[in-house]
């Protein structure tokens, strides 16, 4: 069948538009799968759920008292509880302005040896602009049980 | 007046905008004009009690009124008055009102300046304003009412978040619902031309400034948030693709095509279809942007439990905007086709991939800003799509973006001549080589900076170009009409913005340091001493503020104090301390103390140098004005006056813009 114009205009653009949905729902798979974060409770990571993932995101309640500074550097040493477990977390560098002792906090780096190494600490509340909504939620969160993400441990 | 009245004047909103959105469709459906008539008294009658009620907020706020709920949440007597009226808007449900005050605005300009538009056309339109505003009034009044009274009455208030109180956090949220909430106007003209099964060219003329209004305003928004992100959480970045920042930048690169696609609706009459896609999306992007950040759904699926009326109210909301409109775009859509075919080398190609590109880079971060919700449906556990997800595939999205845009303008509509272009490709190529080559001597090889400026160079090289063009072939007087202008405006930006994103993300140094008073870090040419920590008080906060000199050489170049404020609640702040330059900017950021029980010792410092790190809001800033100037071109203008004699000769109106363009 000869093309005309129309015809092959449509063409064209419809073989740009399937060509590039694909590339891009190639890359965007690719990206997804090395970018996803699994955030895991220190509980989750004793019983081994962590043994899969290089970097993940611990997320959990400052242990009270458990917070040391070194005294000539920027290391600082705390331990992440929830309900039934704790991690000794290892952080260089300066903490958010919120982080302090019961404080919820996500921490993302890896595992070594038995003790989490940090590469970023968020205190809960440092989400970039905060909705009232999840103050209340994290309140309630603080109120009636420990650790932040009831979802993480509802298996 | 008692904040009763408020509620009150919301409820009659919500009768009157029933009485907007109704009656007016039913009567161009029955071509009564009697019905169609009502349209512009009801918004008007809208507009003046929703400002009652926004306005007795605002003046519980000023007074006071601690026996309403919102105002003990958001405020007490300490807060200055300006943060008093930004805290009307600093929580979810005084940021609904402002929301619904916007659209009054927005309905108000429509209703005057459109008098010259078809009766039953611009009866619909002011009509979808209404449903949308029926929507907004019933989710504030039925399930987030900020009239709500807090018996007994409290003695002091609580407090508005201390990040919320500052300057850049004042105006960034209206500007950014101005553009939210102006994507309605091209989403009711969208839903017009759907309802009535046609869509004139000259329609989607006066409705272009309208859209390019609303993005400018989106821009501004976005930039004021990026610069406040910068200059008050003390992490010294920009952006964070966190998803209340993709919230808002979704509906910003929807904006960005649909802008670019209505030009060529409104000139050549094709696309249509896909204009009135793109208007549909822009607009629901901007009511899910305005959900996402303000219900935290985000955060945490569970937030909703808290009251499952919300949740229920805002999906219902959601689903019945972009379902409705898009089952009535697939029934009605097939009518509005038309337009002229075009060459495979043509503008419209041009733009019409650019238009891919900015849609499918929203699709990404939707899909990104989601996932952890899809993640949560599919019990996959407690996922988040990190910033590499998006910082690896937009710049990947945008690079056909970029290079394409200097031909872009010295395409033809229709049939574009390939020499043109070698000429052109062959001069950019060349200039952004050469810099290319300079760079790389000054940022000792630095991969991702040189790229910067070959890509912003070449950009910004093939806007002179164009306007060295005009300037030689077009009449004195009509070489830069707005549109054009706009146009080279916003695509220098866009250079600009690139140059700084690339060199500040590469050339950035930040250091994380312990120093202890007289203690001196180098960065670069700088030297920045640490002088120590003393107590200092504001309004409503007190501080520990450092004070850090900041030498080059022999010469002093800043005493810079930051500060960590606490607030009355205890809530502690970090005020970063930024000396701002248009090559860099130095930036100080107070850590903690080494010691607690030691204010006077050693601290924890943040020092960053970032080069360049300006050019990323003057870029946007350029094209926020792009889009201004483009609204205020007199064809847009000119067209609306020609409409009174009827259809006024089409074709030549059409020769004109494309002669010019």
């Amino acid at each position: 069948m000869p093309m005309n114009p129309t015809r092959k205009r449509r063409l064209t653009i419809v073989l740009s538009i399937l060509a590039a949905a694909v590339v891009a729902a190639v890359l965007v798979v690719l990206a997804l799968q090395n970018n996803m974060n699994y955030l895991l409770t220190p509980s989750q990571v004793q019983s081994g759920e962590a043994a899969s993932y290089k970097t993940f995101r611990l997320g959990g309640m400052v242990k009270a008292g458990s917070i040391q500074r070194s005294s000539d550097s920027l290391k600082v040493t705390f331990t992440v509880v929830d309900a039934g477990g704790a991690m000794p977390v290892e952080y260089t560098g300066i903490l958010p302005d919120l982080f302090r002792d019961n404080q919820s906090v996500i921490a993302t780096g890896h595992m070594d040896n038995a003790r989490f190494v940090a590469t970023e600490v968020l205190a809960k509340h440092d989400e970039t602009y905060m909705p009232k909504e999840l103050k209340d939620a994290m309140a309630k969160a603080h109120a009636d049980k420990p650790g932040i993400e009831k979802a993480g441990n509802r298996e | 007046m008692t904040p009763e009245l408020g509620q009150l004047a919301l409820i009659l909103a919500l009768l009157l905008a029933l009485a907007q959105s109704i009656l007016p469709l039913v009567g161009a459906w029955r071509g009564n004009r009697a019905l169609m008539a009502v349209a512009r008294p009801a918004a008007a009658g809208q507009a003046v009690f929703v400002a009652m009620a926004f306005g007795i907020l605002a003046w519980a706020f000023l007074r006071f009124d601690f026996s309403v709920q919102y105002v003990a949440d958001n405020s007490n007597l300490a807060l200055p008055w300006y943060y008093r009226i930004a805290a009307v808007w600093g929580a979810h449900e005084g940021s609904l009102l402002l929301w619904i005050l916007i659209l009054n605005v927005w309905t108000i300009a429509l209703a005057a300046l459109s008098q010259k538009l078809p009766e039953v056309f611009a009866s619909r339109v002011i009509a979808v304003m209404g449903l949308i505003a029926v929507g907004f009034l019933a989710f504030i009044i039925f399930t987030s009412n900020p009239f709500g009274r807090l018996l007994p009455m409290p003695g002091d208030g609580a407090d508005l978040n201390p990040v919320l109180q500052d300057p850049g956090m004042t105006f960034h949220p209206p500007m950014l619902y101005m553009g939210y909430v102006g994507f309605s106007v091209a989403f009711a003209f969208s839903i017009a031309a759907l309802l009535g099964g046609e869509l004139e060219q000259a329609w989607v003329r006066w409705a272009r400034p309208w859209t390019n209004m609303a993005w400018a305003f989106l821009t501004c928004g976005i930039v004021a948030g990026s610069w406040w992100a910068y200059a008050e959480l003390g992490w010294g970045g920009w952006w964070f693709w966190d998803p209340v920042e993709n919230a808002s930048f979704m509906p910003w690169l929807v904006g960005a095509a649909l802008i670019h696609a209505q030009a060529v609706t409104e000139k050549r009459g094709s696309l249509r279809a896909w204009t009135i896609l793109l208007s549909i999306f822009a607009f629901s992007l901007s009511l899910l942007g305005t959900f996402l950040v303000r219900s935290g759904v985000l955060t945490s699926v569970h937030a909703f439990a808290s009251d499952p009326r919300r949740g229920v109210f805002i999906l219902a909301f959601l689903t019945i905007v972009v379902g409705g409109s898009l089952l009535l775009y697939a029934l009605r859509a097939p009518k509005v086709l038309g337009g002229k075919a075009f060459n495979v080398v043509s503008r419209e190609t041009v733009l019409l991939i650019g238009n891919l590109m900015f849609a499918v880079a929203a699709a990404m971060v939707l899909l990104g800003t989601l996932f952890p919700l899809i993640g949560d449906a599919l019990n996959l556990g407690r996922i988040s799509v990190g910033p590499p997800y998006f910082g690896f595939l937009f710049p990947l999205l945008m690079a056909p973006v970029v290079l394409l845009m200097p031909f872009g303008p010295f395409l033809r509509w229709g049939k574009g001549d390939a020499p043109v272009l070698k000429g052109l490709l062959l001069r950019v190529v060349v200039a952004a080589l050469a810099c290319a080559i300079v760079a790389a001597f000054l940022v000792d090889g630095n991969l991702k900076a040189i790229v910067g400026v070959a890509a912003g160079v070449w950009v910004v090289v093939g806007v002179l170009l164009y306007a060295l063009k005009r300037w030689r072939e077009a009449p004195r007087g009509r070489r830069y009409p707005g549109e054009m202008a706009g146009m080279l405006l916003a695509h220098l930006g866009v250079g600009i913005f690139v140059i700084g994103v690339l060199l500040s993300e590469s050339l950035s140094v930040t250091r994380d340091v312990r120093m202890a008073p007289g203690e001196t870090q180098h960065i670069g040419s700088y030297d920045f001493r640490f002088d120590g920590v003393h107590h200092t008080t504001g309004p409503n906060w007190t501080a520990d503020q450092g004070t850090v000199t900041v030498t080059r050489g022999e010469k002093q170049i800043a005493v810079m104090h930051p500060q960590k404020r606490t607030y009355p609640r205890g809530q502690v702040q970090t005020e970063s301390a930024v000396d701002a330059g248009v090559t860099r900017d130095l930036y100080v950021a107070l850590g903690e103390p080494m010691d607690a029980n030691n204010l006077e010792g050693a601290w924890a410092l943040r020092l960053y140098t970032k080069p360049f790190i300006r050019w990323i809001w003057g870029g946007g800033l350029l094209m926020m004005l792009g889009g201004v100037v483009c609204a205020t071109d007199k064809r847009f203008r000119l067209k609306r006056a020609a409409k009174a004699e009827g259809v006024v000769d089409a074709g030549a109106t059409l020769q004109v813009g494309e002669s010019r363009a």
